[in-house]
């Protein structure tokens, strides 16, 4: 895409900004396995992130989630007992939806579809069977043009673009490392991470196992049972709930040209994928941009995720991502961007990225076990190498 | 369910890759082209993102290539991929034009396995050259798929 528009052009660029706060928040254990079912899960997280807030659960009319979800709308409804409720929306594309079912929310609020909306994701990662095993539902578009090489996992996938990621701007395994290890001591202050009690040098990461070379076992995220939920109503209304309020101050999500989902070889410039088109709408709708933000949570499904979003969401040019990762950049406290304050995907769990949303709330209302000092906005991103969404959050 | 007898995941052929597999069956490396502007795209599909014309054919082109990216898999893998692992998968890109690439194996032989080449050895930006595999489905299905090869004769020659 040689000429992207300017998406600040737009007479309606910005309407969202602040109108909606996120008020609740709630996560269940993490676990290799957890007894609870996803729907039992996904109840708790929603009742509790209710109770968070004040609101109660009759009030909830708008439900936002992934298509991965497995927990129905009407399961919830019927579960948590929703009143009526009058907007409902899920968001394809796996870990990409994240910040989208967030964002999805606080657009049915502020455009009046809805009045308290909760966004969710349960899943038993940890406990459930890999998606990629499944060899029946591999093999469409984009599959058949991959699965038949032996290219079968999403850490393939990710890995190919990571191999021309090195070749192209001269990055190094020491690099992924120092993200890898960055999260995981991010971890290691949290005690709700899975990898809380787990300390990891640089040693351990280059001794570890191969997965898809250029990527090892740490260069994976974890397989977590989980649940999270959050609650989103007017900025109006926030002010009279009980948690101080964590604004939406923007939302995007990204599908670029020619773009395939997990397999972004086929476009003109694999290495600008979704993360690219998502920040340009984000920062035209924002007041502040990259070099404004204190904090941020990067999904990380796989390390070098990080590097790409880092330049794809403006933090650093194209290729410079590997450097900026040296010398303690990105790690609390002191790190010029600290990312992913509690553990992140790599190292707190994995629950197709909804954790990070819940850490930057945290880190907006001061109570990040990982806090930065006086940080006052937070960039959450969702899934990079897939369409994807981004929140801007700001205290 | 497209699995080879023996476990290794096969193309589903469908209305978008017809022509394609065709071409693979016939040993001639086939890219889809609009109809209307020229424009060569893959993965193949319906309508030309360029200029919106749903004409559409199949053009053989050389089957030379180069190295764009590879990986190397290590389990857990399926069971037939675990057998043979660690293996590279290559992305390739074409030489009329960079921007169309394709997921592959790369061998040293024609007929060789996917794990015969050793990966240390293989560099981005290297010549590649289509040869094609035969295949056949747990249905009797008969396919051919596109390997590459470290020194290539000429495309369905």
């Amino acid at each position: 895409m040689s000429n992207p528009k300017d998406p600040g052009a737009s007479s309606r660029a910005g309407l969202l900004r602040d109108a909606t706060a996120i008020v609740g928040i709630a996560a269940t254990p993490f676990a290799k396995h957890l007894e609870p079912t996803e729907a039992e899960l996904a109840c708790q997280a929603i009742v509790d992130a209710c109770a968070d807030a004040g609101v109660h659960p009759s009030e909830i009319d708008a439900l936002c989630s992934y298509t991965m979800e497995e927990t129905e709308e009407i399961e919830i409804a019927r579960n948590v007992g929703c009143g009526e409720v009058t907007f409902f929306s899920r968001i394809g594309y796996g870990g990409g939806a994240g910040c989208g079912t967030v964002g999805h929310a606080a657009m049915a609020v502020a455009t009046g579809q809805a009045e308290v909306a909760v966004a969710w994701r349960s899943r038993k990662r940890g406990s459930g069977p890999r998606p990629w095993t499944n060899t029946s539902s591999q093999l469409r578009v984009p599959g058949q043009w991959t699965r038949p090489f032996g290219l079968l996992r999403p850490v393939d996938e990710i890995a190919m673009l990571t191999r021309r990621y090195m070749h192209e701007y001269g990055a190094t395994r020491d690099h992924l490392a120092n993200i890898a290890i960055a999260v995981r001591k991010h971890a290691n202050r949290n005690p709700a991470a899975i990898m809380h009690d787990r300390p990891m040098s640089r040693e351990d990461y280059m001794d570890a196992r191969w997965v898809s070379e250029p990527l090892c076992l740490f260069d994976n995220c974890l397989e977590t049972d989980g649940a999270l939920a959050c609650v989103v109503v007017s900025a109006e209304r926030a002010r009279d709930l009980r948690q101080p309020p964590v604004y939406i101050h923007a939302f995007a999500q990204g599908l670029p040209p020619e773009h395939q989902t997990m397999v972004n070889y086929f476009c003109d410039d694999p290495l600008t994928g979704p993360a690219w088109a998502c920040a340009r709408r984000l920062w035209a709708n924002a007041d502040f941009g990259p070099q404004d933000v204190d904090v941020a949570q990067i999904y990380d499904a796989f390390t070098p995720l990080i590097l790409l979003s880092l330049e794809g969401y403006g933090f650093v040019e194209r290729g410079e991502a590997p450097s900026f990762s040296d010398g303690g950049n990105l790690e609390w406290p002191g790190g010029a961007l600290p990312v992913n304050t509690s553990g992140g995907g790599l190292s707190e769990a994995y629950i197709h990225g909804f954790n990070l949303i819940a850490e930057g709330v945290r880190q907006m209302r001061g109570t990040s076990t990982s806090q930065v000092d006086g940080a006052e906005t937070c960039l959450v991103t969702s899934g990079e190498g897939v369409p994807t969404s981004a929140l801007l959050l700001r205290r | 369910m497209a699995l080879s007898a023996d476990g290794w995941m096969l193309p589903v052929v469908d209305e978008d890759g017809e022509g394609f597999w065709e071409g693979t069956l016939a040993g001639e490396l086939r890219m889809q082209a609009c109809g209307s502007c020229g424009a060569m795209r893959f993965p193949p599909r319906p309508m030309c993102p360029r200029c919106q014309s749903t004409e559409r054919l199949w053009q053989r082109v050389s089957g030379q290539a180069t190295l764009w990216s590879f990986v190397v898999a290590h389990p857990p893998l399926l069971p037939a991929y675990a057998a043979i692992a660690p293996y590279p998968v290559v992305v390739v890109s074409l030489v009329e034009d960079p921007r169309l690439r394709l997921v592959g194996n790369v061998l040293d032989t024609p007929d060789g396995p996917i794990n015969q080449v050793d990966p240390a050895t293989l560099r981005i930006g290297e010549p590649l050259g289509v040869v094609f595999a035969p295949m056949v489905g747990q249905d009797g299905t008969e396919i051919a798929v596109p390997r590459w090869l470290r020194s290539s004769p000429v495309n369905g020659s």
